[in-house]
C-alpha cells in the first residue's frame, strides 16, 4: 500500500492546469480530494508520473445561483455541499445523498468535481447528476464546453474528458417548487458503495406523478438514467401494481458485477427495491 | 479523633482497588495520540524491509531475478529462501509442531505468501524494490473446498513432509492430512446414539475470519555485532516465548536477546506466533548491520498472517423425548491452511475445543478432528478467545437450538433442563475437564426475566402470524446462548508452550515512600492490564492503586511469563500478582511487629495497614511499613520490601454468561436489524466493572462482525476476495448495536482473588447469539440451519430458498 513515485504541481489557475496536463500527457492526473485516487495509488493500480493539484485554483470552489441554475464548482467538497443553505432548499436530494457518502473524513477532502469526474459507478453522485439533468463545464486546451451529464459516461472510469482537459463546475436546475425526491441506498456499512442506488425526483398533480426521473447507481459500469421505469409511473398514483412494474423495468436494464456485496441477482433484486422505495418515499414528499 | 481523620469508606476509596470503576491509566496517553507503538520507533541509520507475495494459490516458483531490483535506488539487499538457507532459516518451526517457509522455497502454498524480502533505505524505495523483483511461477492446480483435500486426487500441497504417514499429533491419513485427534468414549457414545429417542445431525461451518487489530503486525530488530545481541521491538502478545523461540532458532544466547513488546493497538490472537517478517528483519539486520523495520499493510494482516476458526463441525446430539440429552458426537474438519500455525498449547492440536460438552451435562461424548492442508494462509489462532474455544460454543450452541426445533420445545426451556447443576460442581465433563464452579440456573433466569423472555416469545409469535397473512417483510428471531469457557491456560500438568509450563509471573518491589512497581509477565494490547493489575496489588497491601506502576513486555525487566491470549492473564498473571502482593503484606507484617513491639499474631489487617488486635488506635500503615523496610527492619532481616510470585494454576478457571439477541430481518433486502441485545457475564470476582463493561463490548461487536459478514473469502482459484476493510466487514460505531450488559457472580474456587477472566467470553457467547436470531428467524418457515456469516445477500438468499419470494 505505498504508492509508486510520482511529482507534484500545484497550479494557481485553470489555464496552467490545463497547460501542465497537456505538456505532461497521459502520465498526469488531476488531483481534487485524492479520495478516490490516492487509494488506487497505494495499490498502484494508478501509477500517475505527475499529480496536478487542484486545490491552489481559488475560482474552482462555492456554489452560487445562476438565475435558475445552482453553479458548484468542482473543488467544493462534499462537506461544504452538506452544509450550504442553498444547496438544502434548491436542490435537497444532493443534501440528503452527500450524507450517504462514506464518513465525515472523506466528506472533507473528496469533492464533486472528483466525484463526478471520476467514473466510477460505486460513486453516488452520477446518477444523481443524470436525474437532475447537470451539465458539466470542461476547460481543455482547445477552450471550454459544456456537457450534459447523460453523455459523460462511457464505461467504468471512461468518461467524455478529453487529455489536458479538466471539469471545473457543475450547473443543474434548481428544483421544481414542491418536487418529491429520494435517494434509497442499500450498503453494507458506513464507508462502503452501494449494493445498489436509486434517486429520484418527481413532480405530483392532483394526487397523480406528474414528472419523473430515476437514476441508478453501481447497478451497471455507469451510472443510468431509468427513463422506462420512470415512463411507467407518470400518471399513476403509485399503486403496488406500477410500482412492481417501475422496478421490473429498472431491474430490466441492470447489470451489475457480482462481488462481495453479492451475487448479480441480489443486487438486481435489492436495486429494484431501491427504485419502489425511493418511489415511494419521494411520492410522499412532493406537494 | 480530629475531624481530618479520614473515615474506613474514604481509606478505602483512596486506594481504588478491586470493584472500583477506576479510569484506565493508560488511556491519557492513548487518546491524547502519545501512546508509543513499534512503528513510532526510528532508530539511527534504520532501515525498511517488504515482501514479494504470490498472486498465486500454488505455484512452483521457476527462479527469482532480483538483478532490476537492485537497482533501484535505495535498495540495499534482497533476501530469498537461497539467502535464508545459509543460515538454516528457509523454514521455521511453528507453535503447533508443523514447519513454516520463511520465503517460499520451491513453491508457494497460498495467496500472498512471502516470496522475497526486499531491504531498503525507505519504505517506497523497499515497495519499488518489489515492483521489480521478476519471479517466474508455473501455477499448480489449488485446493480451496476443505471437504476436497482428502479426495484420493487432490494435488499434493506439502511435498516436504511426503511419504511421512506420522506428524506431530501422530498418524497422518493423507497427504494433505495434518493430524487426527480424538478423545471421549467413542463405543459408549455410539450406544447412547443407538437407544436415543431423538437424535441430530448437521453439518456447522464456523467460517474462516481474521482478527485484524487495528495496528498490524510489525516489528523492528537491531543486531548489535560487536556485543553480539539483538534487539527486536514488537507487537508480541507473548516477548518472552518469542525470546525463547529466537534464542532456539536462531542459536543466538538467550540472554543476549532483548524482545520489547511496546504498547499494542490490539492483538485478539493474531500477535502470539511468529511470522517470516520477523525472521526476516533479524536476518536483514545481522547481513547490514543496521536495525531493519517491517510493518504489514492492512492488505498483508488480512491475507497473510493469522486467520482464526475455520472450522466444519458436524454435529450430533442424541436425546430423550422429553428433552434430555444423552450424547454428543463431533466430528471436526479442520483447515488450517498451508501449514499448521496454530498457537495452541502444545499438546492440543485441537485447542481445548473438548469444552464442546458446554454447560450441560452429557453422560458421553466424542469428538474427532482432522486436521488439513489447504491452499490458504496459515494460522488457525484463537481470536479473542481460548484456543477454539469459540468454535465450540458455536457447535453446542447451534446444535441444542436444532435440538429443540426437532423436539418442538423452547430453547432456553431445553437448555435449563439440561444444565450442570450448582451441586455439580466441582463437575467433571463426559471429555476430560474439571469445572471449577457455576450457577447456570440463576444466570439464565436472570436474563430470561431481564429481557422478558417470554413476552418477547409472544411478540415473535404474533409477528409470525403478521408476516403469514402479509402485513410485514420482516421476521423476528430470538438468540439465545449459554456459554461456558474455558480460559487460564494452564496447569502445567495440561498445558506448555514448546515445552515451557503455561504459569505466568509477577515482580513487586515498593519503594520507601510506600510506592512500587510490578513487573508482571502478560502484555497488555488494550485489556487495562496496567489499571487492573494495580487495583489488585491496592487492596492486597493498601497501597492506593495510583501509586503502583505496572511494566509490561521488556523481557530483560519482567519476569519470564507465558504473555497474554485465552483470557489468560487475569487467572494465571492475575493470580501471581496476588501472591506477590500477599508475600508483601507478610513481610510487612513482620516489619509491623517490630515496629509495634507486639507479636506478628497480634496484628490484624485493616483496609491500608496494620493494627494491633483490640487496640484500634495503634497502628501502622503500609506507607510507613515502605519506609521501615529501608532503614529498621528486625535483626536478621533483609532490608528491602519486594516478592516475586511463579503460579501454576491448579486448574482452569470457567466463566459462563447467559446471552440473548432480538433480531429482525427484512426478507426482501435480507438487512437485519439487532433490536436488543443483553449479555450477563460470569467471571467470579469482578476487579474493574467498568473496564468488564468495556471487554465485553468489545467483544460482542467482533461477535457481531464475524456472526453478522466478517470473514476471509476466497474464490475458486485461491484468491481471497475479502482483503481489505471495504470487504472485510469492520463494523464502525455506526453499525454496532447498543448493547445491555449484566452480571452474576461466583467466584472460582481456586484462584486467589476468585477471578476468572473476562476479555473472550463476549466473542465465545455472542457469536452462537447472533446466529441463533437468524435461525430462529428463519426456523418458522421451515429452515434447520442457515451457515454463517448471515450478511445481507446470504439472509435474501435464504428467504428466496424457503419459498418467500414465490408467487
Ligand atoms: C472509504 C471511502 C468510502 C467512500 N465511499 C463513497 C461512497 O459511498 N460514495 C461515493 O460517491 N464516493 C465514495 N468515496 C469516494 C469519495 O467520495 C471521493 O472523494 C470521490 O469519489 C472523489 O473525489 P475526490 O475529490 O477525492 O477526487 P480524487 O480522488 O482526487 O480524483 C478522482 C479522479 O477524478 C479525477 N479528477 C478529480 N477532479 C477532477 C476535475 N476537476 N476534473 C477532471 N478530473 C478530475 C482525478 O484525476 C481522479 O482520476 C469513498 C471514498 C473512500 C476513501
Amino acid at each position: 500500500m505505498i504508492p509508486g513515485p510520482f511529482s507534484y504541481h500545484r497550479p494557481a489557475s485553470v489555464a496552467d492546469a490545463v497547460k501542465l496536463l497537456s505538456t505532461l500527457g497521459d502520465e498526469a492526473r488531476p488531483l481534487a480530494g485524492g479520495h478516490s485516487l490516492v487509494p488506487m495509488m497505494k495499490l498502484r493500480l494508478a501509477t500517475p508520473e505527475h499529480l496536478v493539484d487542484l486545490h491552489g485554483i481559488a475560482g474552482l470552489k462555492g456554489i452560487r445561483r445562476d438565475g435558475h441554475k445552482i453553479v458548484i464548482g468542482a473543488m467544493t467538497t462534499q462537506h461544504e455541499l452538506l452544509a450550504s443553505d442553498e444547496i438544502r432548499q434548491s436542490l435537497p436530494i444532493l443534501h440528503e445523498t452527500a450524507l450517504l457518502i462514506a464518513d465525515p473524513q472523506v466528506r472533507y477532502r473528496g469533492t464533486i468535481g472528483g466525484n463526478v469526474a471520476n467514473g466510477d459507478p460505486g460513486n453516488d453522485m452520477p446518477a444523481l447528476m443524470l436525474v437532475l439533468g447537470a451539465f458539466y463545464r470542461l476547460e481543455g486546451p482547445g477552450g471550454g464546453r459544456d456537457i450534459a451529464a447523460s453523455d459523460f459516461y462511457q464505461g467504468a472510469y471512461f468518461t467524455a474528458l478529453e487529455p489536458g482537459e479538466i471539469l471545473t463546475s457543475i450547473s443543474i436546475p434548481a428544483g421544481a417548487a414542491g418536487h418529491g425526491y429520494a435517494y434509497e441506498k442499500l450498503k453494507r456499512k458506513v464507508g462502503d458503495y452501494a449494493t445498489a442506488a436509486a434517486a429520484v425526483v418527481l413532480t405530483m398533480a392532483g394526487g397523480k406523478v406528474a414528472t419523473c426521473a430515476i437514476g441508478l447507481t453501481n447497478l451497471h459500469e455507469t451510472p443510468l438514467l431509468a427513463t422506462d421505469a420512470a415512463k411507467a409511473v407518470i400518471g399513476t398514483s403509485l399503486d403496488d401494481a406500477t410500482l412492481g412494474k417501475a422496478a421490473a423495468a429498472a431491474v430490466a436494464i441492470m447489470a451489475p458485477a457480482a462481488d462481495a456485496r453479492g451475487p448479480v441477482e441480489y443486487r438486481k433484486h435489492v436495486g429494484g427495491i431501491m427504485v419502489t422505495r425511493a418511489l415511494t418515499r419521494a411520492a410522499a414528499r412532493a406537494s | 479523633m480530629n475531624d481530618m481523620t479520614p473515615t474506613r469508606e474514604q481509606r478505602e476509596a483512596k486506594l481504588e482497588g478491586m470493584g472500583c470503576k477506576r479510569k484506565r491509566v493508560e488511556d491519557i496517553r492513548f487518546t491524547q495520540g502519545k501512546g508509543n507503538y513499534v512503528d513510532d520507533l526510528k532508530l539511527p541509520g534504520m532501515l525498511h524491509g517488504d515482501f514479494v507475495r504470490s498472486p498465486h494459490a500454488h505455484a512452483r516458483v521457476k527462479s527469482i531475478n532480483s538483478e532490476e531490483a537492485l537497482k533501484v535506488p535505495g535498495v540495499l539487499a534482497v533476501i530469498t529462501a537461497e539467502t535464508l538457507k545459509t543460515v538454516n532459516l528457509a523454514w521455521m518451526p511453528t507453535l503447533a509442531g508443523d514447519v513454516q517457509m520463511v520465503l517460499a522455497d520451491g513453491k508457494v502454498l497460498f495467496q500472498n505468501q512471502e516470496v522475497a524480502f526486499v531491504v531498503a533505505t525507505d519504505r517506497y524505495a523497499a515497495d519499488d524494490g518489489i515492483n521489480k523483483v521478476v519471479v517466474e511461477y508455473e501455477p499448480l492446480p489449488v485446493v480451496i473446498d476443505p471437504f476436497k483435500a482428502m479426495d484420493p486426487d487432490a494435488p499434493v500441497l506439502r511435498e516436504d513432509p511426503a511419504g511421512k504417514t506420522s506428524g506431530a499429533h501422530g498418524p497422518r491419513k493423507h497427504h494433505n492430512h495434518v493430524f487426527e485427534w480424538t478423545i471421549g468414549d467413542k463405543d459408549l457414545t455410539d450406544a447412547a446414539f443407538k437407544k436415543a429417542d431423538v437424535t441430530i445431525k448437521e453439518m456447522l461451518s464456523y467460517h474462516r475470519t481474521h482478527p485484524s487489530p487495528l495496528e498490524t503486525c510489525q516489528c523492528v530488530c537491531s543486531f548489535d555485532k560487536i556485543r553480539g545481541e539483538l534487539s527486536i521491538w514488537g507487537t508480541f502478545q507473548a516477548p518472552h516465548v518469542i525470546r525463547t523461540v529466537v534464542a532456539l532458532i536462531a542459536k543466538i544466547p538467550e540472554h543476549k536477546i532483548h524482545v520489547i513488546s511496546p504498547d499494542i493497538g490490539g492483538g485478539f490472537g493474531n500477535k502470539v506466533g511468529a511470522y517470516p517478517g520477523y525472521i526476516c528483519a533479524a536476518v536483514a539486520s545481522i547481513v547490514t548491520g543496521k536495525p531493519v523495520k517491517w510493518v504489514e499493510d492492512r492488505i498483508e494482516n488480512l491475507t497473510a498472517t493469522s486467520f482464526a476458526r475455520d472450522y466444519h463441525m458436524t454435529t450430533e446430539i442424541a436425546a430423550t423425548k422429553e428433552g434430555k440429552v444423552t450424547g454428543l458426537r463431533v466430528h471436526v474438519l479442520a483447515d488450517h491452511g498451508a501449514f499448521d500455525a496454530c498457537a495452541d498449547p502444545s499438546k492440543w492440536p485441537a485447542g481445548f475445543f473438548n469444552i464442546v460438552t458446554g454447560s450441560y451435562d452429557f453422560p458421553t461424548a466424542h469428538v474427532a478432528v482432522d486436521g488439513i492442508y489447504t491452499n490458504k494462509a496459515p494460522g488457525g489462532v484463537a481470536y479473542r478467545c481460548s484456543f477454539r474455544v469459540t468454535e465450540a460454543a458455536y457447535c453446542i450452541e447451534r446444535g441444542m437450538d436444532i435440538l429443540a426445533q426437532k423436539l418442538g420445545m423452547d430453547p432456553a426451556e431445553l437448555r435449563l433442563k439440561n444444565f450442570i447443576k450448582p451441586e455439580q460442581f466441582p463437575y467433571h465433563s463426559a471429555l476430560g475437564w474439571e469445572y471449577d464452579s457455576g450457577d447456570y440456573h440463576t444466570a439464565m433466569k436472570k436474563m430470561m426475566e431481564s429481557v422478558d423472555y417470554a413476552g418477547l416469545r409472544k411478540e415473535q409469535a404474533a409477528q409470525r402470524e403478521a408476516f403469514k397473512r402479509g402485513e410485514t417483510r420482516e421476521i423476528m428471531g430470538l438468540g439465545v446462548s449459554f456459554f461456558t469457557e474455558i480460559v487460564g491456560a494452564g496447569p502445567s500438568k495440561n498445558c506448555d508452550i514448546l515445552g515451557i509450563a503455561m504459569f505466568d509471573s509477577c515482580e513487586i518491589r515498593m519503594h520507601p515512600t510506600g510506592a512500587g512497581i510490578a513487573r508482571v509477565g502478560s502484555k497488555s494490547q488494550g485489556q487495562g492490564h496496567e489499571t487492573t493489575w494495580a487495583q489488585i496489588i491496592a487492596t492486597e497491601i493498601g497501597i492506593p492503586a495510583d501509586d503502583i506502576m505496572v511494566e509490561e513486555g521488556n523481557t530483560d525487566t519482567a519476569p519470564y511469563g507465558l504473555g497474554t491470549y485465552g483470557s489468560r492473564s487475569t487467572p494465571v498473571a492475575g493470580a501471581a500478582i496476588a501472591m506477590a502482593a500477599r508475600k508483601i503484606k507478610a513481610k510487612a507484617q513482620m516489619i509491623a511487629a517490630y515496629k509495634l513491639e507486639v507479636h506478628e499474631g497480634d496484628l490484624e489487617w485493616d483496609i491500608d495497614g496494620f493494627r494491633v488486635k483490640g487496640l484500634p488506635e495503634k497502628t501502622m500503615s503500609m506507607k510507613d511499613i515502605c519506609w521501615a523496610a529501608y532503614n529498621s527492619v528486625p535483626p536478621g532481616m533483609e532490608p528491602g520490601l519486594e516478592a516475586v510470585s511463579y503460579y501454576d494454576p491448579p486448574n482452569m478457571t470457567y466463566p459462563f454468561g447467559a446471552y440473548i439477541c432480538v433480531m429482525n430481518i427484512d426478507v426482501d433486502t435480507g438487512v437485519y436489524r439487532i433490536r436488543r441485545f443483553y449479555a450477563l457475564d460470569d467471571c467470579g470476582t469482578r476487579i474493574n466493572p467498568m473496564i468488564i463493561e468495556g471487554q465485553v463490548h468489545g467483544g460482542l461487536t467482533e461477535a457481531f462482525a464475524i456472526a453478522m459478514g466478517q470473514e476471509i473469502r476466497y474464490d475458486d482459484e485461491g484468491n481471497v476476495v475479502t482483503g481489505s476493510f471495504m470487504d472485510f466487514f469492520m463494523p464502525t460505531a455506526v453499525e454496532t448495536p447498543h448493547w445491555e450488559t449484566d452480571f452474576t457472580v461466583t467466584p472460582s474456587p481456586h484462584h486467589p482473588i476468585g477471578a476468572k477472566g473476562v476479555g473472550e467470553s463476549p466473542n465465545v457467547g455472542g457469536v452462537p447469539a447472533f446466529s441463533n436470531a437468524v435461525n430462529d428467524a428463519f426456523s418458522f418457515l421451515g429452515s434447520t440451519h442457515i451457515q454463517m456469516p448471515h450478511d445481507y445477500w446470504r439472509n435474501w438468499r435464504a428467504a428466496k430458498e424457503l419459498g418467500v419470494f414465490a408467487a
